[in-house]
Formats: structure tokens, sequence, C-alpha cells
């Protein structure tokens, strides 16, 4: 079910990556990103190929564990490339009856799966070498000037991740529930995809109420242990840069340069 | 003035329905006073609904008094100045383990409260692995909570309120959850956090064999305090505990029945031992 989503999850090992703070894994996601859809050229993304298969050979990930969990999103690439390749109008290459390949939409499909492709791979090395917990850490300390602005910035930290916390839990109690109400004759595999919603009600509602009755006691005991929000609070493992991060701050900074200027002038 | 003091304590839930109206008040805790004196292991017996949570909720400031007050260290919960002093001083561990436990690594959870109180970084290094010996868990710091037993779950809760440096613990049905192994560990844990490091300890229970090492036992009803003394004084009334709707331990229990019929035993038996040597001692007089 759920639990089978290997989608950009946690990959222990013990790499430059993975040692790195996560702030900077974080900012060169987002440049990475960016400078996907500055370049227009072949050379640009050649470059940034090339970015890409460095950081993966650094990271000590297989390749093929990276490559698993993205079926689900492989489905969602198709239909983009199709949608891009049969709907552009421009110079016709190919025409079958009603159907036309242009020139002007194969580029486009094209690059279109090459940007899609190295964003998800991109984000995946992220949430790959990176814990969660240091996740949210490095969000919370890179957003704190949104202070200013009143951003409850420590707050959604702190939801993010109870929220992870409790993922596995709450899934747990849906497979006893579904169990429970599958022993008392309830049906959750048969009928259309209306009757199979309808089937989820009596388990989400169940599974509401416990999840109140979590909060509720979670709130509790966090309050008996002294949580009055982000102020006056401390850190166990607070975030320091180290040597290594400002080389991979200089090597992003040049790297993204370099996508800028080909942008420009290419 | 103990460690612990209530004087009087009320508090009543008012039930409202739908439109806000008073439908009726229900006193959960009826004039308690209650004394503990540091270091003592104090134990609050009662069966569900007795108001036994409710007054726990009381010593860490959670819920406040509607009549009467409550002191923690000579502090008055309803102060709002010395509120998280109270909270650091009293610490208190609940039932489900599940969802007391913040953190996503042991560690960082035992980490959780010194780090909302604001204790330097090194400090709380020094006291996560402190408080994850003293209830033995130090070899389990990096896994995840998820991947624990109860008992050892409960066991970290333990661990995070201990970290917190407080004068007394309090335990609010710490083990209705878990299976008689968990059980065991974690009143072990308890028993060694009294022992060795002279915390206080108030725990509160249905589960009578956990409440023969206490200093002092209280059994609530309704609300109100219906008996109180040694373990010993409790157990050897096994009538009135029988009208409380608790059950007296096993050997207990045998040794009571066994006094009715006729032989000749001291009142409040605790342990099996006990019960073989007084059973010798009483063959020995008969001959």
């Amino acid at each position: 079910m759920l639990r089978d989503i290997t989608l950009g999850q946690y990959y222990q090992t013990d790499s430059v990556i993975h040692k790195l703070d996560p702030r900077v894994k974080l900012i060169a996601t987002i440049c990475f990103i960016i400078s996907l859809f500055v370049v227009k050229s072949w050379v640009g993304y050649a470059i940034a190929a090339i970015f890409l298969a460095v950081s993966i050979k650094l990271s000590k990930v297989p390749f093929k564990y990276m490559i698993k969990g993205m079926r689900a999103i492989v489905f969602i690439l198709l239909i983009t490339v199709v949608f891009n390749l049969f709907l552009t109008p421009g110079e016709v290459l190919v025409s079958v009856w009603k159907i036309r390949i242009t020139k002007e939409g194969l580029q486009t499909a094209v690059t279109m799966a090459v940007r899609l492709s190295f964003l998800i791979v991109g984000s995946s090395i992220m949430t790959l070498t990176t814990t969660p917990n240091s996740l949210t850490d490095a969000m919370e300390k890179l957003m704190k000037p949104l202070k200013v602005f009143k951003v409850p910035v420590h707050e959604v930290a702190m939801m993010m991740s109870i929220a992870l916390r409790f993922i596995p839990i709450l899934l747990e109690e849906t497979d006893k529930i579904m169990k429970a109400q599958i022993a008392r004759g309830a049906d959750f595999e048969s009928g259309n995809l209306i009757k199979k919603a309808k089937a989820m009600v009596p388990l989400l509602v169940p599974l509401f109420i416990s999840a109140f009755r979590r909060a509720n006691d979670l709130a509790m005991a966090m309050e008996a242990r002294c949580y009055r929000g982000g102020e006056h609070r401390t850190k166990m493992k607070p975030l320091k840069y180290a040597g290594r991060d400002r080389i991979a701050y200089g090597v992003l900074a040049a790297y993204f340069a370099v996508c800028i200027v080909i942008g420009i002038y290419l | 003035m103990g460690i612990i003091k209530t004087d009087r304590l009320v508090f009543e839930y008012i039930r409202r329905d739908e439109e806000g109206n008073v439908e009726g008040i229900t006193r959960a805790v009826d004039e308690v006073d209650l004394d503990v004196q540091k270091g003592e292991f104090v134990a609050i017996l009662g069966h569900n609904g007795s108001g036994k949570s409710t007054l726990a909720k009381h010593i860490n400031a959670i819920l406040y008094p509607t009549e009467g007050s409550v002191w923690v260290d000579g502090m008055d919960t309803r102060e709002d100045k010395d509120l998280w002093n109270i909270r650091q001083e009293a610490g208190m561990v609940f039932q489900n383990p599940d969802n007391q436990i913040i953190g996503q690594v042991v560690e960082e959870d035992v980490g959780f409260g010194p780090e909302n109180m604001g204790v330097p970084t090194d400090e709380i290094w020094e006291r996560v692995e402190e408080s994850l010996k003293a209830v033995g868990m130090y070899q389990y710091r990096k896994f995840s909570p998820n991947k624990l037993s109860g008992g050892q779950k409960q066991r970290v809760s333990i661990a995070g309120v201990i970290a917190m440096h407080p004068k007394c613990i309090i335990l609010d049905e710490p083990t209705a959850m878990l299976d008689p192994n968990g059980r065991r560990e974690v009143v072990r844990a308890v028993r060694a956090l009294n022992d060795v490091e002279g915390i206080t300890v108030l725990l509160i229970t249905h589960y009578m064999e956990e409440i023969i090492h206490a200093d002092k036992v209280f059994v609530m009803d309704k609300g109100k305090v219906a008996m109180q003394g040694t373990p010993r004084e409790i157990f050897s009334q096994v009538e009135k505990l029988k009208q409380l709707r608790l059950d007296v331990p096993q050997v207990t229990l045998l040794a009571h029945e066994l006094k009715k019929s006729g032989v000749d035993l001291p009142a409040g038996i605790l342990t099996v031992e006990e019960l073989t040597q007084a059973l010798e001692h009483a063959q020995k007089h008969k001959h």
C-alpha cells in the first residue's frame, strides 16, 4: 500500500552529500530547479546533466534505487510528453489521419521530458540524502527572516516534523481499522470508483476521531514538557556550516552563474 | 510542607448542551488533601473514573483547581509566573506512549524537554545521555520510536522527563497499555529512579502489584480519598477494597481467605515469601 512508496525516502549511507548541511542541499535543489528553466539550449542541458550525474555519483545512492520509486511519476511524464507532442501547432513533420506531429511539438516534448525528469531526480537526491528532521530544521533556519512579517516559522517547522513522526502511526492505525471493518463484513475492494470512495467513509471517520484524540494528548504532553513555542528554545543539534559546505556553495554558485550566462547568450 | 500538597482540592467538569447551557456538573475531584514528602514513593489507586487522572493533571498545572489549592515545592499552581518552573519540577508521564513521544529519534525526543527549557546544547547532550542510561535505554538512542516495544517507549518517555531534572515525577497509568513484561520493565525503572536518584514518585495505577513497594498509598473513589496508609494497611482491608471494585493481589487474597477460615495469619500479606513464612510460623505454633 502507501508504505511501498520509496520516492524520496531517506537512504542511509555515508557520503559527502549526506554530510552536507541540509541548508546547502535545500538551496542547491532550488537553484538547480531554477537553472533547468533558465537554460534553453542543448549545451545548458548537458551542463545540468553533468551536475546531476556528479551529485548522484557523490551521494552513493544506487541509481536503480532512485529510479525504482518513480514509476508513478513516469505516468505523469508520459501524459505531458504526449500532449506536447500532438497538440503543439507548427511545421508538420509526420501526419497520420488527424494526428500531426510538428517540429515545435517534438522540441517542447523532449525539453519538457528532460526538464521534468531532471527536476524529479534532482529533488529526490535531496530527500534521499537528508533526514526529514534536518530538512525541517533547515527550513526553519532559512525562513527565519520571514518572522519579521509575522510568519510562524518555528510553528510550521514543528508541525511538519510532528506530521512526519505520526505518518507511520496513522498508517498502522488505518490498517487496524480496515481489518476491523473487514472482519465485520466491510468491502473495500469491489465496485466502481464511487462505491470504493463511499466505502472509505467508515474508515475515515474513526481515523479522524483518533487523530484528533492523539493531537489532544500530544499537545498536553508537549505542554507538560515545558513547550511554549520557539522563544527561549535551544537546539540539541544546531546547524553549523563546515568547510565542505562552503566548498559546496562555491561549486553551486559557479554552476548557477554558468547556467545563467548560457541561458542569456545561447 | 511536602513537595506536593493539595488543600481541599475540588475540580468540577461542567457539561454543556449544544447551546452552551450548563447541563450538569461533575465533581471529578472532591476535597482531596494530599501531602507528599520529598523522596517518597506514593501510589494513587482507583478504578476508572475515580478522579485519579484528573488529580494528576492538577499537579502539573495542566488543570487548575475549581476550589482549594495545589502547591508544588511551595509554588501555587495558579500563579502564572511559576507555571514553567512547576512543569519542570513536576514531570509527567502519560498513559499512551505513542502520543507523548515527539522526536523521530529516541535521543531527540529525550532532548525535547531541555530544549524547551533553553538548556545550552552541550548540557542537553549530557542530560540525554545520563537520563537514557538511568532507564537502561542508552543503546537505543539512535532508534526510531516506532521500532520500540511499548515498555521501551514508556521508558523513553520517562527518560524525557528525567532529562528536565525534575524533583518529582507523576506517572499517570504508565503501564495501562502495556503487556506484563513491559509493565515490569517500567515499574523497575521507576523504582530505580526513586531508590537511586531520590526522585519523588507519584504513581497512578489500577494494578495492585505495582504499589506493593510504595511508601504510602491513597485509594480514590468518586473523587474522594477513600483510604490511605501503607500498602500493608491498605491490603489488610480486603473487604473494603472489594467494595471499591479493586482487585487485591492473589497472595493477599489467599491469605485473607485462609485467615477467614481459621488459619492464624497476620493481616496484609503482600508477597509469596511472606505468606510461606507466616504459614510455617503458624504450623510451628500449632504443634
